[in-house]
């Protein structure tokens, strides 16, 4: 048993500590977003947030979470109101089959929450250890441009930063 | 590198360079201008000497510190951290203006040769020109060439951040008195044409000793120890002499192919500093990098057998080459949980974040490298083992390569410090490293350091 | 981009809601799978009554069935819009139904960009009827003429402003009739739902984490299962030790028939354990069967084959003056889906439910039944959303997998997913392929004569019979592969596209059917289209400049098809292809044109690439295409970018490799293929729209002219013809120094 902080909410987790927190999101806590796409860290697909850095879920043993902000696509926003990065891939329709899309939005996410005036090529940088099959890459960075304006509008003060 | 003994250095580089500069300094450091010229039309230049300069400029691998980070080849930009302080790599595209477009052939050949620039100001050594200068007239035709044959890019480098005195050019001409010893390649009689091809290239444009070679007080390549092993950019650049500290005896095969393709099985990856160089060197004639792998092969020399097992033997008891390889194929990518590794913090998160690819019983890239094979684990310094496991191995650019998660954002200090003393003991019979927890800063303030630059750079366009 | 009508909430839970409705358990429509007339059309033919493709509630709720299915390509949206437009509703009153035994037409397989051409058509009729319907019961009510009256908005319209809503109406229709061959159509000048950009259904639940896939799909009680594969194609299991698996936390059952193995667990990761536990005891005999993967050309070509002379064309005019000819090569290519195969199968009471992101419910039903000796009625499938396939992965397979698990689990859901190294190394690949052209130029500049030979396999190893699944293979009582079958022209295989759209009076075509598949092989994405595009496009580039002919300008001199003139002319015009200056080291421009099928969309691409070490950087895309009547544009436009960019990332990167034993790609560090570094600065892609035209499939016409459009701006950039996939810079090197 062990604790572990998901989107604000505390969880005991009844898991080997060896269990990557990628099982732990979907297989314990019926979340959807983060996905199984390799299990080695090579496609990006798991991608959640620990205390506001991208992390690759897939190979993050959950011992080493205790007393970490676990933070996935379903902590940003909802339906009814989706967070900048959810209203601009919408806008931009920036999914085709939409595997790698949570991943991609969660590392777009960390990257703007660091770096709200992120350039072309960081963007482009942050994004190299994801994968998308479906060829949906120029929509997927016209969203995380539009994300990033949406976010400097909601945060003047931080987006002059 | 510590903070009183950069300040030392400093103050030894402050009396030597006060003493020569006074006198003798000031007429050796001043070189007339050379004439600009128009800039060149492309078609001026033949096609196979364009692609002779682009192998040089492969195996030179100019384009790593001439581009910025995420920025387009050649175009500079790059900070380049000296223990003197930062120096930002210049833009080599044809662009007239800020550029090399107005350079004749002979103010870049002075460039290489002398550590001159067009106009006859002092080159900062940071651009190895002590290599360069060995480089044969007909190469230095090939890579000027192959550079004002490229899209020129208007863009300028910020200015460089050195302290006073170094910030005036001329005490270079001083550290060149003492240190520079120029010189095209004099072939070694006593050795065939592929050895001296080899070293021609290695001491030449492949520059190998600039990071491999331990400096002295002035940032000079100390002679004596030749590739003894030095340092780059915060990794340790590993000594390729007798004193190479892999487990398995590299020769000239493995060099090759690690070379070439940037990782090999009973060695490991190339990373840090080193990965654009094998990602440069894929590109780079076979027989050239042939020749450099004889050639270190040579200087590395045979390993003593009393001193490690042999190479065969010691693969034979690793996972991958032992008996309990596993094919490459469905079904044993990731290994089963490990019984019990070891008490302890590091022993649990090795279990549960390493194990899976690293015991998966076979060879990169198809699986982890035997840790217990790997030159960063068994290396004097736990740098790289920490630097590796803070940014992982990236995705080769659509090459078959090895590719590793990074855990810097995920794992602690104290985690990080806990799996590399895990690791060292668990996996070698080397000493403990007494530094894993600098080491830990150090890569976390470069990492900080690296993204706020990205911040800043992105916020001032 | 302006920004896109929004659909409403509720249209959004809807169309989240299909999926959960989909899951419930109901029984067979009646009449579902009758005899079928034929001339009616699209997939009217395959059920004629209006009911099966549209039902209007009494609450005036409209549903839409379609036996296809939604794999990302965004039919979901272009099929409820053809809908909404011929009907007369607001789209937000739309549910849609997709592909389950249980509740639509057999559609077949979601293939071939067939969608919006077959169930859009037979949607789009039927709803075009049922509208009349509605409108002849409101005439029949109001006593006035039926061409007074206007149908829109859920409602009939009369003069004077009377209105009757179709819930009103719908009581006084039969909607269980079957449909006329033909159907009065709206006006394409006064679409206001159709021809405009629609913000796809099923997107925002797929980025704010809502349940949108198969492998998102949790029943109650459910168990998770993976599979131990065998390491290599024949491999037979020599032991294993079933115990040590089966004595882990939370394993229920480990499961052995014949070579299939595999585990049962309470939790997901207790399963994953359990597999690599089980996967290290296990031994396997194994025949080293692989061809040579270093003569990949050779090995093909030495296949036995069965020759389809496919178009042989004289008239006896053209002065040959000068022959070229080349040889291309595609070695096999993976679908290389990001998330692996996954399905939910339950048995209960020897009826088997099965929920899998197959592209084909029904043949997928079949090969089920057959694999567990079921009659077909007592087999459900119905499809949920999957990672992207681009054609026939491991998605039937894994559906397999699952049902044959779940029959030895009565009464409890259990789900498969399949590991990454599983879906790499197993899934049925991409063909391989050699082709041979060799023409003549006359010394006007023209294609005097054109020879053209293709070397491959099938393209479908699709389900149909138990044999094509690998559950089935592996079993004790092991079902054999089908034997291979030429797809049938028009559409064709290995020969799709083989036949250029260019005029060539004398033209010969011959494909060598390799009907021997040393590789488990079957359909991807435009099947041999891709190949014979990439060898056409490249070859007529090499004669263009052979003749001293602007690539452009030659295509033009050898096409009459006013359309393929269009596209071609529009690609190059907003491209700038005239103006793009003169060749500077290492940049280059290319170009290339397909017509897919010859018979779908027109596509036309131009690029600009850099090259300076043999890294290919694609810079700037323009493409230009002609599907017909558009339904969403934004869905056209989304699909061409990433056909060209899918088909970027196979023609410079890809190629399974394998030993003389096993398949050696097996994760994305040995099978690499595009990353964002090398994603292109901008792609455009212009629509040319065909107002009142039959619908174009358009899902798959660019990835041919994207391959060539690479390979001859390489060529334009280095002087140098690649004619081997994939174009990588390691063979680009290795020719840039021979080239010497």
């Amino acid at each position: 048993m062990m604790d572990l902080t998901v989107n604000g909410t505390t969880h005991a987790i009844d898991a080997d500590p060896d269990t990557p927190l990628l099982y732990v999101l979907r297989d314990h806590l019926g979340l959807n977003a983060a996905k199984f796409g390799c299990g080695l860290g090579q496609c990006g697909a798991c991608t959640v947030m620990v205390d506001d850095r991208a992390v690759l879920s897939c190979v993050v043993p959950i011992a080493l979470l205790a007393g970490r902000r676990v933070t996935t696509l379903e902590g940003l926003g909802t339906l009814d109101q989706p967070a900048p990065i959810q209203q601009a891939f919408i806008e931009e329709q920036a999914a085709q089959c939409g595997y790698c899309i949570a991943g991609m939005m969660m590392r777009a996410q960390a990257l703007l929450q660091a770096t709200p005036q992120a350039s072309d090529a960081d963007i482009r940088h942050a994004l190299e250890p994801h994968l998308c099959r479906c060829g949906t890459h120029m929509r997927i960075l016209k969203a995380v441009h539009r994300a990033a304006a949406l976010m400097r509008a909601h945060d003047p003060v931080r987006g002059a930063l | 590198m510590n903070r009183r003994f950069t300040v030392l250095r400093l103050f030894a580089c402050l009396i030597v360079l006060l003493g020569i500069a006074i006198g003798v300094v000031a007429a050796l450091a001043w070189y007339s201008p050379i004439t600009p010229i128009d800039r060149m039309p492309a078609d001026r230049f033949d096609a196979r000497l364009i692609r002779q300069g682009a192998d040089l400029a492969a195996l030179g691998d100019c384009d790593t510190c001439h581009t910025a980070p995420n920025g387009r080849s050649f175009v500079g930009g790059l900070p380049v951290p000296t223990p003197f302080g930062t120096i930002y790599s210049t833009n080599i595209t044809p662009d007239p203006e800020t550029g090399i477009g107005r350079w004749s052939e002979a103010a870049f050949r002075r460039a290489l040769r002398q550590g001159v620039d067009r106009e006859g100001r002092q080159l900062y050594p940071a651009f190895p020109y002590d290599h360069f200068t060995r480089l044969t007239d007909d190469d230095v035709t090939a890579l000027y060439a192959y550079l004002m044959t490229r899209t020129p890019v208007r863009a300028s480098a910020p200015p460089n951040a050195l302290p006073f005195p170094l910030n005036h050019r001329f005490v270079v001409a001083g550290w060149k008195l003492l240190f520079f010893n120029p010189g095209t390649y004099r072939p070694d009689p006593a050795h065939d044409a592929a050895w001296n091809r080899g070293a021609y290239l290695v001491e030449g444009i492949g520059h190998c000793g600039a990071c491999h070679t331990p400096r002295n007080a002035l940032g000079a390549e100390k002679s004596s120890r030749f590739f003894a092993g030095g340092e780059a950019e915060g990794w340790t650049a590993f000594p390729i002499n007798a004193a190479a500290a892999s487990p398995v005896p590299w020769n000239a095969d493995s060099l090759y192919a690690y070379l070439r393709q940037g990782w090999h099985g009973l060695h490991g990856v190339a990373e840090g500093p080193m990965a654009p160089v094998s990602a440069d060197l894929a590109g780079a004639s076979d027989g050239d990098v042939r020749s450099i792998a004889a050639y270190v092969a040579s200087i590395i020399g045979e390993t003593a057998p009393a001193d490690r097992p042999e190479g065969r033997t010691l693969a034979a008891m690793t996972r991958p080459f032992g008996t309990g390889a596993k094919p490459q194929s469905a079904g044993s990518q990731a290994a089963a949980a490990p019984a019990v590794v070891g008490d302890g913090a590091g022993a649990t998160i090795y279990a549960g974040a390493c194990a899976g690819c690293h015991e998966s019983g076979r060879p990169v890239p198809y699986g982890g490298t035997d840790l217990s094979l790997s030159t960063a684990l068994n290396g004097s310094t736990p740098r790289n083992l920490i630097n590796i496991l803070f940014e992982g191995i990236p995705a080769a650019d659509g090459a078959r390569a090895p590719i590793m998660p990074d855990f810097g954002a995920v794992l602690t200090d104290t985690q990080l410090a806990d799996l590399a003393r895990f690791l060292r003991a668990k996996f070698t019979d080397k000493l403990a490293w007494t530094e894993i927890d600098a080491a830990v800063r150090q890569a976390r303030s470069r990492r900080a350091t690296a993204e706020a630059s990205t911040s800043a750079a992105a916020g001032n366009p | 981009m302006a920004p896109l009508p929004t659909f409403s909430r509720r249209v959004v839970l809807q169309g989240a809601g299909a999926i959960m409705v989909s899951f419930s358990l109901r029984s067979l429509p009646a009449g579902a799978e009758e005899a079928a007339p034929s001339k009616l059309p699209g997939s009217l033919a395959v059920d004629p009554h209006l009911d099966a493709w549209i039902r209007i509630a009494p609450d005036g709720g409209v549903t839409v069935f379609t036996g296809k299915a939604e794999l990302g390509q965004g039919i979901g949206t272009a099929l409820l819009q053809i809908a909404a437009e011929e009907l007369g509703v607001p789209v937000e009153r739309l549910t849609l139904v997709t592909a389950d035994t249980g509740r639509t037409a057999n559609e077949g397989y979601t293939a071939g960009s067939h969608s919006i051409q077959d169930s859009g058509g037979a949607i789009r009729n039927a709803a075009a009827q049922l509208r009349e319907l509605l409108i002849t019961e409101a005439a029949r009510r109001l006593g006035l003429p039926s061409d007074q009256l206007r149908a829109e908005r859920g409602k009939v319209t009369a003069p004077d402003g009377q209105e009757l809503p179709y819930a009103e109406l719908a009581a006084g229709v039969d909607m269980h009739v079957a449909a006329r061959p033909r159907s009065v159509f709206r006006d394409p000048g006064s679409f206001t739902i159709m021809n405009t950009p629609m913000r796809r259904i099923d997107i925002p639940a797929k980025v704010t984490g809502g349940a949108a896939y198969v492998q998102d799909l949790r029943l109650p009680d459910m168990l998770h299962a993976r599979i131990v594969r065998p390491p290599s194609y024949r491999a037979a299991l020599k032991s294993v030790d079933l115990d040590a698996a089966d004595k882990m936390a939370g394993v229920v059952k480990v499961f052995r028939d014949g070579n299939f193995l595999a585990v049962v667990a309470e939790r997901e990761f207790q399963a994953v354990k359990a597999m690599r536990t089980l996967a290290a005891s296990a031994e396997w005999d194994e025949t080293a069967i692989l061809p040579a993967a270093g003569r990949l050309a050779d090995a093909i070509t030495a296949l036995p084959s069965r020759d389809l002379y496919i178009l042989d064309r004289h008239d006896g005019t053209g002065q040959a003056a000068r022959t070229l000819e080349a040889t291309f090569t595609r070695p096999y290519q993976s679908h290389g889906s990001i998330g692996p195969s996954c399905a939910v199968a339950q048995a209960v009471d020897g009826s088997l439910t099965v929920w899998t992101h197959t592209q084909g419910v029904y043949p997928d039903r079949a090969a089920i039944a057959e694999m567990l000796h079921l009659p077909l009625d007592k087999v459900r499938c119905i499809h949920v959303p999957g990672s992207g396939c681009y054609g026939h992965n491991g998605a039937d397979d894994a559906a397999a997998d699952a049902a044959l698990i779940a029959m030895a689990m009565p009464g409890r859901p259990v789900r498969v997913q399949w590991m990454r190294e599983q879906e790499h190394a197993w899934e049925p690949f991409g063909p391989a392929m050699v082709t041979k052209v060799s023409a003549s130029l006359d010394a006007a500049g023209r294609i005097a004569d054109w020879r053209y030979e293709v070397w491959s396999n099938t393209h479908s190893m699709r389900p149909g019979a138990a044999g094509s699944l690998l559950a089935a293979q592996h079993k004790a009582e092991s079902f054999p592969v089908p034997a291979a079958k030429p797809l049938p022209l028009p559409e064709g295989g290995g020969d799709r596209n083989a036949i250029p759209l260019y005029v060539l009076p004398n033209a010969a075509v011959t494909y060598h059917f390799l009907p021997d598949m040393p590789v488990r092989i079957s359909a991807m994405r435009s099947l041999g289209a891709y190949m014979n595009i990439f060898s056409i496009e490249s070859f007529m580039d090499e004669l263009a400049g052979a003749a001293g002919i602007d690539p452009v300008t030659f295509r033009l001199n050898h096409l009459d098809d006013a359309r393929a003139r269009d596209v071609i002319r529009l690609a190059a015009d907003r491209f700038g292809w005239a103006d793009r200056g003169k060749v500077v080291a290492g940049r280059g421009f290319g170009f290339a044109f397909a017509r897919y099928k010859n018979l779908a969309a027109y596509c036309a691409v131009a690029m600009e690439i850099e090259s300076d070490t043999g890294r290919v950087r694609i810079k700037r895309v323009v493409s230009a295409v002609d599907a017909g009547q558009t339904v969403n544009p934004d869905g056209i436009r989304n699909q061409i970018e990433g056909a060209i960019l899918q088909s970027a990332s196979w023609t410079l990167y890809e190629s399974v490799t394998f030993d003389a034993t096993r398949i050696t790609s097996v994760d994305w560090a040995t099978y690499p293929i595009l990353r964002f570094r090398d994603v292109p600065d901008s792609v455009e892609v212009h629509i040319i729209d065909r107002p009142g035209q039959p619908f174009l499939g358009a899902g798959e016409a660019g990835q041919g002219p994207a391959a060539a459009a690479v390979a001859n701006a390489i060529a334009d950039a280095t002087g140098l013809r690649l004619r081997d996939l994939p174009l990588n810079a390691q063979k680009l090197r290795k020719q840039l120094r021979e080239g010497l």
